[in-house]
């Protein structure tokens, strides 16, 4: 068998999907988010320091419909990531391990990355248009 | 008393080529990253419908244009390494497996480089 004929993993097809598994999915599509997200943040700091117009145009595009979009996007990514990296912080001591403490810690991980998240998004009042 | 020879005693610790300096280093950013992106996104919510000068004061601050420029350096490196991951894991074709690599890389890099001099710039007042 060729090579580029071999099965990949994860193995979508064989096994049913499970909360842990998705939310595994998750932290690497987070991930190539952030990675691809920081050209963002690159652009938003480098368009403030450069002139007035062009961090009104970098705005004008955060505030529009896809801006915000990614925006909110890129918001849940940092958040997500961020908890489901420190549960892989604490997987990495050991700790947690047990299926059953999956399958709980991978609830527990996604409420808390929606509820940071909706939080954030309500405190900043969708950046760049007003609130807090 | 040593009595093991070196190769006894570094058989079946690995390929020893540089798996563990790349697992070590994501960790070491990881950790890294848990304090700085929670002041990155406290942040960035106080920043939210501030004007210009508000954003200007903010970055021409020494702590936060210093804690910015680590918070862009180390996820710039996370990022890199994470990617590496994933393309070693999906990418097949060694070549396209390497240029890929080698192009997130030179990204990488470039954008590290870019928020830095941005920072730098303002800083020096260029």
């Amino acid at each position: 068998m060729p090579m580029n004929e071999r099965p990949l993993s994860p193995h979508l097809q064989i096994y049913k999907l499970e909360l842990p598994m998705v939310l595994s999915g998750l932290h690497r599509i987070t991930g190539i988010a952030l990675s691809v997200g920081s050209i963002l943040l690159v652009a938003w700091i480098s368009s403030a320091v450069h002139s007035a117009d062009a961090f009104a145009s970098m705005n004008g595009f955060l505030g529009g419909f896809i801006g915000q979009f990614v925006l909110f996007g890129w918001t849940f990514s940092l958040i997500y990531h961020s908890v489901s990296g420190v549960r892989h912080l604490i997987w990495d001591t050991g700790r947690l391990l047990e299926v059953e403490q999956i399958y709980s810690s991978s609830k527990i991980v996604l409420a808390i990355a929606i509820v940071l998240t909706l939080l954030a998004w309500i405190l900043g009042g969708g950046y760049p248009g007003g609130g807090a | 008393m040593k009595y093991r020879t070196p190769l006894s005693i570094a058989r079946g610790l690995g390929s020893s080529k540089d798996g563990l300096g790349h697992w070590w280093m994501q960790r070491l950013t990881s950790i890294a990253l848990v304090p700085l992106v929670l002041w990155f996104v406290v942040s960035i919510i106080a920043l939210a419908g501030q004007d210009r000068g508000h954003v200007l004061t903010w970055l021409h601050s020494p702590f936060h244009g210093v804690v910015l420029s680590i918070f862009l350096i180390t996820s710039l490196y996370h990022a890199n390494l994470g990617l590496q991951a994933i393309f070693e894991d999906y990418i097949q074709a060694r070549w396209l497996q390497l240029s890929s690599r080698i192009a997130a890389g030179f990204a990488a890099v470039f954008l590290g480089f870019a928020g830095v001099f941005a920072l730098l710039r303002l800083a020096f007042g260029g």
